[in-house]
């Protein structure tokens, strides 16, 4: 392999700082709405435990959000940086979903989202309440326009050809492109399972150390007795209440987040084997035309040669029960659709010095197969295990608290990774399933329209400076990282009290109904 | 039949415009953190006065990126790729800015406060010099062939321009950020910006008149000339005006001196988006570098819905924080400690 080639050193930095991008999106995209209705609980009934789930789960969700802008304008500027061919083959209806959500999205949600940090003695309490609202739900439309964007990639529609290049003709098609209503729906269900594990791990931690510290103690038919521990800001009563129902709302947005992604994942799955049947193959391992689900798979998945392949566990019927609904119909192999590609787009690349060194490079149609097989895998079994976790959870705290357990304790704070690293496998998935193409052929769309990955980078760019970018990007990437981390964690551990200093003070209480000094005019927050 | 790319020329003029005046004065704050502050709370008071608002402002560069992107993508592609580089490392200047200001707070020791705001004050200079050289650079021209790609390795746009352009904007918002200050603070900070402006401003804000005489005495229009005396006299305005203590006149001073000058610019360099170094004929103009008529038109309604929306709303927000802030009103912060019982 070449490790200069541009190609694959743009891809490389293409997928780390997306896959970056989206830890941080789905637990914004997540938390933001059980925020918003936990504010919104607060200011209607004025019970003081939702003022306090309010800050602390508001404190989080801050100190997450800001790593996702900055994230982000990577995300916007690296299609002309590094993909400036694709930027301008695509460029008529690409840039169109990306800039509505800067102009309809983006824009709402950093200004009302500034409102309200720092409008909490500075705004009426309904209108504040509806500050964080229309802030969370530009961040839902925000990711409505770029899975429209993206879903053009893997469908594209609504387009006729021009002059070699696509120009869109229908923008209600691209908007309600089916491939884009399903997997932002998928994607949506994806962000609360990660808000659902991530409320329930710290609940349970908060509990558990309650427990530790002997605040908490369960009677002899093991229901709760609630303790407070005056000495430490915030350990009150109201604390207890708090944290369990942190997480009994977490176990039931995690349990009823699975549900939605398995709704929406199958009927993104009955679509991709029509749009994109050799992603759903790969993901498969089926290298021949068959009915089977394949459970395990042996064999050298790398080699992207199928003979080397042997399905080890497989269910007959399900994987077309998957991809149509019934157990009969027979799914068209690896094997098959091989031949059919090379007939529709060719079997090499076009000798032209577009492409660089790939010119006239025979074409691998099929992606990874590790990756896609494991991609598809993992991402279902993650999400499977964390909502495990979520019914085990509820079920084991019915009694109004946690075990003392510490294994159990430590079990709950790891099962927090599980729907971030869902996923990410999930995305790793589709983006490289869909290899070698950037834009994806419609079968049933108009000729000519997709693109090769390999005539997509900007071929004024060098190596060198694609290295130093990916390499630049990559250091701070994980620096922050660790920071974002650690901020958590300690306010994690200093509990409500972190998010509300106020607690620490005698005068305990309603922020908006004290009588503020005149100067004080902002809640300062920094 | 020009109507649509020349409307589309003319908004993305005024979202550049837009940002330079709103994030450029986030980003003036972010270098007076580092060289005007003298305590811990009048560095805190200083991100305060930003906090509500400088997510809002960075979004008009995004959006100026992403307008780019729909109405002109060869423009997009050629003038990011193409300026590789400097992009990188606005864009790392961005990343560290923007964690800067939300974590500074959050840091635990005296130590950590630091790192965090020369993080800050470096972040916002590398923002806007970089910014500052991009446009110059879609000015005075990258060396491009004929398919639009850059030629002549990773430093081709290395330029006495680019690095004019880049001084001026930074020169820029450092002296708006203190008229901002002075506008937003009272006490020792809003007398003590007021000095610097006076002092700095002759200096800060004299590349950014070389750059816009040297766009345009390349003959040029009248009108171009015409905004050049109108840029002028709004600096003039603005250095009086801050003399005078009127802080909001000395504002609206170097408002108008953006403005003006940055119009002048666009429209010396209309229709030419971004020009070829090597042959006038390799060009960008509003013509070959625009999307469809469709598409613009598509996106003429989304920003004659959005942008007059947009300016309510963020309107408002500048209204619900007009208050002056104070050293003095600063509470003191609170550490997080861990919650729980000590034996
Ligand atoms: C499914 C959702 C989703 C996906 C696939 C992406 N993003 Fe994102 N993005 C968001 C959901 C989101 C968000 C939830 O709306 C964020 C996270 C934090 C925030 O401010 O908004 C965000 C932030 C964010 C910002 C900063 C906005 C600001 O300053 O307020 C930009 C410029 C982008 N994104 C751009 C992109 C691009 C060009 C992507 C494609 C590669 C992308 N995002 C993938
Ligand atoms: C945020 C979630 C996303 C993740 C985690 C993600 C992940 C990835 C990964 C892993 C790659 C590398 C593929 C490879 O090397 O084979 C990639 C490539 C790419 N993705 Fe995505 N992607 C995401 C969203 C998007 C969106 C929303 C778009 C478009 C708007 C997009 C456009 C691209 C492009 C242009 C490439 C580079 C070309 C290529 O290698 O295929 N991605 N992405
Ligand atoms: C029964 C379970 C699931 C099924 C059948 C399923 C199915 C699918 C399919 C077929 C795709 C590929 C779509 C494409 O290529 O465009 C996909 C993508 C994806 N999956 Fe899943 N999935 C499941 C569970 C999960 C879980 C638990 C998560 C996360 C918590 C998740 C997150 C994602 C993400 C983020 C993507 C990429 C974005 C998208 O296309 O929506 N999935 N899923």
């Amino acid at each position: 392999m070449d490790w200069l080639d541009p190609v694959l050193i743009a891809r490389w930095q293409f997928g780390i700082t997306t896959v970056y991008h989206f830890i941080m999106v789905p637990l914004t995209l997540g938390l933001g709405p059980v925020v918003a209705v936990m504010h919104t609980m607060w200011v209607r009934t004025g019970i003081q435990r939702y003022l306090r789930l309010t800050k602390f789960w508001g404190k989080l969700y801050l100190i997450n959000f800001i790593m996702g802008v900055a994230t982000g304008i990577v995300q916007e500027f690296q299609f002309g940086m590094a993909w400036s061919e694709y930027s301008r083959f695509v460029g008529d209806v690409f840039g169109a979903p990306l800039a509505m959500e800067a102009l309809l999205a983006f824009f709402i949600e950093s200004t009302f989202l500034g409102l309200w940090i720092f409008g909490w003695n500075h705004l009426p309490k309904k209108l504040h309440a509806a500050t964080i609202w229309a802030a969370v739900i530009a961040s839902i439309i925000s990711a409505y326009f770029i899975i429209v964007a993206n879903s053009w990639m893997q469908h594209p529609v609504g387009v006729e050809m021009i002059d070699g290049r696509p120009v869109m003709n229908d923008v209600i098609a691209v908007m309600t492109n089916n491939t884009a209503i399903v997997a932002f729906a998928h994607a949506i269900m994806g962000a609360f399972a990660v808000s659902g594990g991530f409320l329930l791990g710290i609940a349970w931690y908060q509990l558990w150390q309650r427990r530790r510290d002997g605040i908490d103690t369960v009677d002899e038919n093991g229901r709760v007795v609630v303790g407070e521990a005056p000495e430490v800001p915030g350990r009150d009563r109201e604390d207890h209440s708090v944290w369990i129902k942190s997480l009994r709302v977490g176990g039931v947005v995690a349990v009823v987040a699975f549900a939605g992604v398995a709704l929406t994942g199958d009927l993104q799955a009955k679509l991709m084997f029509e749009q994109q049947p050799l992603k759903m193959a790969a993901a498969e391992g089926a290298c021949y035309n068959g009915t089977s689900f394949s459970v395990l798979a042996l064999g050298e998945l790398g080699s992207r040669d199928c003979d080397d392949v042997t399905n080890v566990i497989e269910i007959p019927g399900v994987l077309s029960f998957l991809a149509h609904g019934d157990f009969e119909t027979e799914i068209k192999g690896i094997n098959t659709l091989v031949p059919i590609y090379q007939e529709l787009y060719g079997t090499h690349i076009p000798d032209n010095p577009l492409y660089g060194a790939h010119a006239g490079e025979a074409i691998e149609y099929v992606p990874m197969l590790e990756v896609t097989y494991w991609g598809f895998r993992l991402m279902i079994a993650f999400g499977m295990a964390a909502a495990g976790v979520a019914v085990l959870a509820l079920w084991m705290t019915r009694k109004g608290t946690v075990p003392r357990s510490k294994l159990i304790m430590l079990t709950a704070i790891a099962s927090i990774a599980a729907p971030f690293a869902a996923n990410s496998a999930g995305w790793i998935f589709t983006e490289m399933g869909r290899q070698p193409f950037v834009v994806a052929p419609n079968p049933t769309g108009i000729d000519g329209v997709y693109m090769f990955t390999a005539a997509a980078v900007s071929p004024g760019v060098s190596a060198g400076e694609l290295l130093f970018s990916v390499i630049t990007l990559t250091l701070v990437y994980a620096a922050l990282l660790v920071v974002e981390l650690t901020l958590l964690v300690r306010y994690v551990r200093g509990g409500v009290a972190s998010a509300m200093p106020e607690l620490g003070t005698p005068d305990d209480g309603d922020p908006q109904d004290k009588d503020k000094d005149e100067t004080d005019v902002l809640a300062f927050a920094y | 039949m020009d109507f649509l790319p020349t409307l589309w020329f003319v908004l993305i003029a005024f979202l550049w415009i837009g940002y330079l005046l709103l994030d450029g004065f986030d980003l003036g704050v972010g270098m007076h953190m580092l060289v005007s502050t003298r305590s811990e709370k009048e560095r805190r008071l200083l991100l305060n006065t930003i906090g509500p608002v400088w997510d809002g402002n960075e979004v008009w560069l995004i959006t100026a990126g992403a307008a780019t992107f729909a109405a002109f993508p060869v423009w997009y592609a050629t003038l990011f790729s193409g300026l590789y580089l400097p992009l990188v490392i606005v864009l790392l200047a961005l990343i560290v800015r923007a964690v800067s200001i939300e974590y500074r707070g959050k840091a635990a020791t005296e130590r950590g406060r630091r790192v965090w705001h020369v993080l800050l004050g470096a972040g916002s200079f590398g923002a806007a010099f970089g910014i500052g050289a991009m446009l110059a650079i879609t000015t005075t021209g990258l060396p491009i062939d004929e398919n639009a790609i850059r030629v002549g390795g990773a430093f081709a746009w290395f330029s006495l321009e680019s690095v004019i352009g880049g001084l001026a904007v930074v020169g820029f918002c450092f002296v708006h950020g203190a008229t901002f200050l002075a506008l937003k603070t009272d006490g020792d900070i809003r007398y003590r910006m007021r000095r610097i402006i006076r002092l700095s401003a002759p200096v800060a804000l004299l590349p950014i008149v070389v750059w816009v005489l040297i766009v345009v005495a390349d003959g040029s229009s009248l009108t171009a000339y015409g905004l050049v005396g109108v840029a002028a006299s709004g600096a003039v305005i603005g250095w009086i005006a801050n003399r005078a203590g009127r802080e909001g006149w000395a504002f609206t001073g170097f408002s108008v001196l953006l403005t003006a000058g940055a119009s002048a610019i666009f429209l010396a360099a209309y229709p030419v988006v971004l020009p070829s170094s090597i042959d006038a004929a390799y060009d960008l103009t509003i013509q070959n570098a625009s999307s469809s008529d469709y598409t613009l038109g598509v996106m003429t309604v989304v920003a004659a819905i959005g942008i007059p929306v947009l300016l309510v709303y963020q309107g408002w927000s500048y209204w619900v924080f007009r208050k002056r802030l104070t050293a003095a009103a600063i509470p003191d912060a609170q550490p997080v400690v861990p919650a729980v019982k000590r034996p």
